[in-house]
């Protein structure tokens, strides 16, 4: 049996939830045996990598424009890909991922708008929404439920 | 501006947008546009957000809408060179 992966999208790390949010699951789904890989901008990696100096947690940490040339060029693909959105440019690359990938999109929205940006989303995906932007245990809440159904289900 | 757009060296008609200001300003304002899926790629920029997607010709220009996570989208002008044929050689 090939080894379930997901894709942990991040966005601009401009809102602080994100960092700890993501490595939380990353946590959660290496428990669950789904191997993760990181994408996002040059300063979102960082954060997560000087977070965790040890690899305990962070495997593969890849380039956003990079990824996206893969799937778009059929060299790649994920089980599951998880967006972190705060922003419009979040929704638009969950839009791009929905469109490009095979994978299983969540869309995990926080900040200060999070209920308004989820109404902007009109593509196939799974809509993971909660107004965290220092206190991460609303997202996290919801993220719980989700990461229990996402290890069970397939594509 | 991303590394590969900026080698392009694209003029900035609109800036900090929506993905949805740029749809609307490419669609009222560039008199030949064609639709594109998320993720087509212009030399070696990939076009991202949600359908419709348009790509603008003006003269030998291309006008496509760019992303950056942290800054919203900008709507750019770039020499279409290959690019255009390659664009109108599309199926509808």
């Amino acid at each position: 049996m090939t080894e379930k992966t997901a894709l942990i999208l991040l966005g601009c790390p401009q809102v602080p939830v994100q960092t700890s949010m993501a490595l939380y699951l990353v946590h959660g789904l290496k428990e669950h045996g789904i191997r993760p890989v990181i994408a996002g901008t040059v300063a979102a990696r960082k954060l997560m990598e000087i977070a965790d100096p040890g690899r305990h947690y962070l495997e593969e940490m890849a380039d956003l424009d990079d990824t996206i040339d893969e799937i778009t060029g059929k060299q790649r693909d994920f089980d599951l890909c998880f967006v972190f959105i705060h922003n419009d440019s979040g929704v638009a690359y969950a839009g791009t991922m929905s469109y490009i990938s095979q994978a299983r999109v969540y869309a995990l929205l926080f900040g200060e708008h999070a209920e308004d940006l989820a109404k902007e989303i009109e593509f196939p995906c799974e809509v993971v929404a909660a107004k965290a932007v220092h206190n991460p245990m609303p997202l996290k809440r919801k993220l719980d439920e989700v990461m229990q159904w996402a290890a069970v289900s397939k594509r | 501006m991303g590394g590969c757009l900026e080698a392009l060296k694209p003029e900035i008609l609109f800036s900090q947008a929506s993905f949805k200001e740029a749809r609307d300003y490419i669609k009222t304002n560039i008199r030949e546009y064609h639709e594109v899926e998320p993720g087509y790629k212009i030399f070696d920029v990939h076009i991202i957000g949600v359908p419709p997607l348009y790509v603008g010709v003006e003269g030998e220009d291309l006008v496509f809408p760019y992303t950056k996570p942290c800054h919203g989208t900008f709507v750019v002008k770039v020499a279409g060179g290959e690019e255009t044929a390659r664009l109108r050689a599309r199926k509808k």
